[in-house]
């Protein structure tokens, strides 16, 4: 079951780089936190039920809902264009981030750890990888902040493939994505809306040397 | 001691984030202040004593609380200043100093904590404060530098969080589930090799965007130009020192492993780098805030070269942080009132600064000749003992082109600076020019004494707490 979640996951990452507009990609987001309760769930079963309980809310409430909404609202708000205006033709991204995950199981096999389980490894790396990806490839500073939010949830795969024997690890993880959400989303997102008329990387291209 | 500090001082954040009261404000940041003092001098008389078990206040930790205590009473008096000269927003005042307070906490606590997780929650709690810091102009440029100074930490932050978990594989191995730096001291020469490099990539990747070196280091450069000049000090003083702790405690650990060597190679690219980078934006710059920030680069590389020196390179790059910190926040709030007499910040725009502030000037001329490290500074004998360490070890090639490096930027430095204190600036005109008091000045000149006082004739506790510091070291 775990790994139908894990691969359904990295087939949601495919999805990211043909997706053409941004509600595609907040969609694609929900569903990826849907799918971390999922694998969070079946992972984490042995843990005490309390920390269980705010992993599971965690990945439900913020991952979910609150930050697809949220991204839903600032897009609205600050009537950002909907299409997602990568420099690269969607067939490429296809090609390389399919060749990101064959990379990632190329080098899972070559660790020979039979401890850490290497689809959690395989999934996790692509994850990381895809975000930097789109993070590079895509313009808006709304695409920069979904790519962090893509690598947020592969390293919370990550901390997953560790979290029966050290839940501290999953329950720093979370802290990194309260961190993300309320700080970059709302504090940031929303002002940026305030002060720039449209929301561009381009137009914070003024400090350099 | 420690639970104490961090709940008074989270409490006059939380206070002074909700007061709007001009007077009551300062009276917090007064109350800061002392207990801050309180609490540095507590540590420094309870050395290697664990409290709410993830603060240690061993020997690297009072090292670097000093400075900053020392640090954080020029910068609120400057902020203080700056403030009012600049129309104050109540609401605005209230966010900077709740912000300054929370970082100067986080920072405090990044140095005690003795747990690399704990380190890491605390680094988070100073990207969070310096970026309000950073805001706090409210314009689209400070608004820029803010949102690359969030992202790159964030990303980098979240590269560390990976190191740790990477870590974490290789003591699952080893049947522990500890992550605080004493126990990795002990089984470091057992961890698996593969995810320790891992680990030390990731995570030294994600400190230097802290500190201030290669692979991460453009965020700091714009937030440092964007903060007032009172942050700014902080940012590229103290702020730097996080960055340094991390990669430091972790380093302690990798050097009693058996990839030592490697992650000096690694540590010395990054460095060269830096230095190479430094070099490079320091000849070209035309903003003098952003030339002392690519001078602080310059300056953490040669740190970095310490490290990967090993042996009297050690004490000399311990010594060259702590020094540093004192040297560069000075020049930074000498910024300040530069800023006040030009209203510009480029190289360009400025000039006879020796007949517009007199005090000042000479800051500024100390100040240059300590940042490249002429005799008496202090950074001459670190620098000196750094170089000493690279000759020893057999880095001689590394040393020609460092040195070569630091020329060019010693003259790029002179070039700008000279042109700030005697040229003549063109259109600028006298009239409605702010008069800086010298007493202004005084906060500076006791830094830069500092520096002098603690490379010469270093106290004798002083050299003890650099030893205890760099005890764990293989020698």
């Amino acid at each position: 079951m775990i790994n139908v979640l894990l691969i359904i996951f990295a087939i949601s990452l495919l999805y990211l780089g043909i997706a053409n507009r941004l509600l595609t990609y907040i969609k694609i987001l929900a569903i990826q936190g849907i799918l971390l309760f999922g694998i969070a769930f079946i992972e984490l079963i042995q843990i005490n039920a309390v920390n269980l309980a705010f992993v599971l809310l965690e990945t439900i409430v913020f991952k979910t809902l609150a930050i697809p909404l949220f991204l839903n609202y600032v897009m609205k708000r600050n009537r950002i264009t909907r299409d997602a205006e990568p420099f690269l033709p969607n067939f490429i991204s296809l090609i390389i981030i399919t060749m990101i995950i064959i990379a990632t199981f190329i080098l899972s096999n070559a660790i020979m750890d039979s401890r850490i389980s290497k689809i959690f490894f395989v999934v996790a790396l692509s994850t990381l990888f895809t975000g930097l990806y789109i993070i590079v490839t895509r313009t808006k500073i709304m695409t920069h902040v979904i790519g962090y939010l893509v690598i947020e949830n592969g390293v919370f795969i990550l901390s997953l493939a560790v979290g029966n024997e050290m839940p501290m690890l999953v329950n720093l993880g979370i802290l990194l994505d309260i961190f993300a959400s309320v700080f970059i989303l709302g504090i940031f997102v929303n002002r940026i809306g305030d002060v720039l008329k449209d929301v561009d990387v381009d137009q914070l291209k003024n400090l350099r040397d | 001691m420690t639970g104490l500090y961090l709940a008074g001082a989270f409490m006059i954040s939380g206070l002074l984030f909700f007061n709007r009261n001009r007077a009551i404000n300062y009276l917090l940041v007064t109350g800061f202040l002392a207990l801050q003092i309180g609490f540095t001098v507590y540590e420094y008389l309870h050395i290697n004593k664990t409290e709410l078990f993830y603060f240690t206040a061993d020997g690297l930790a009072v090292l670097l609380l000093i400075p900053l205590c020392i640090i954080s009473i020029p910068a609120m008096y400057h902020s203080y200043v700056f403030l009012s000269k600049n129309q104050e927003n109540a609401r605005h005042r209230a966010i900077y100093f709740a912000a300054m307070v929370m970082l100067l906490t986080a920072i405090s606590a990044t140095y005690l904590a003795n747990h690399i997780a704990v380190t890491w929650i605390f680094v988070e709690l100073t990207t969070l404060s310096a970026s309000a810091l950073i805001y706090h102009r409210r314009n689209n440029r400070s608004l820029e530098g803010t949102w690359k100074y969030v992202f790159v930490c964030a990303i980098s932050i979240t590269l560390v969080f990976i190191g740790i978990l990477f870590l974490s594989f290789t003591l699952k191995q080893e049947g522990t589930d500890d992550l605080s730096f004493a126990v990795l001291l002990k089984k470091a020469p057992e961890l698996n090799l593969f995810w320790l490099k891992l680990a030390f990539i990731f995570i030294f990747t994600g400190f230097t965007a802290k500190m201030g070196l290669v692979p991460m280091y453009t965020a700091g450069i714009d937030a440092k130009d964007k903060a007032p000049s009172p942050a700014g000090a902080l940012l590229s003083s103290v702020l730097l020192n996080v960055g340094f702790v991390g990669i430091f405690r972790f380093y302690i650990i990798i050097a009693n492993s058996p990839i030592h060597s490697w992650a000096g190679h690694v540590i010395l690219i990054a460095a060269i780098l830096s230095i190479f980078v430094a070099t490079v934006y320091m000849t070209k710059v035309k903003n003098i805030k952003r030339m002392f920030a690519y001078s602080s680069i310059e300056h953490m590389g040669i740190v970095m070269l310490g490290i990967v020196a090993g042996g009297v390179g050690y004490y000399g790059a311990v010594l060259h942080i702590v020094l540093h910190a004192f040297l560069k926040s000075s020049l930074f709030f000498q910024m300040g009132q530069i800023y006040r007499i030009y209203k510009s910040k480029s190289i360009y725009d400025v000039g006879n600064y020796f007949k517009y502030n007199l005090t000042g000037s000479v800051v500024m001329l100390l100040g240059f000749f300590f940042a490249t490290a002429m005799p008496p500074s202090g950074l001459f004998i670190s620098e000196f003992m750094i170089f000493r360490g690279l000759f020893a070890s057999n880095y001689l090639l590394i040393l020609i082109i460092v040195i070569l490096l630091l020329t060019v930027i010693l003259w790029a430095f002179g070039k700008n600076i000279f042109k700030l204190l005697f040229s003549p600036a063109i259109d600028f005109r006298e009239e409605g020019m702010e008069h800086i008091k010298p007493v202004e000045s005084l906060s500076q000149f006791v830094l830069l004494g500092l520096v002098v006082y603690l490379g010469l004739t270093p106290p004798m506790q002083f050299v003890t707490l650099i030893q205890e510091a760099i005890k764990n070291l293989p020698h």
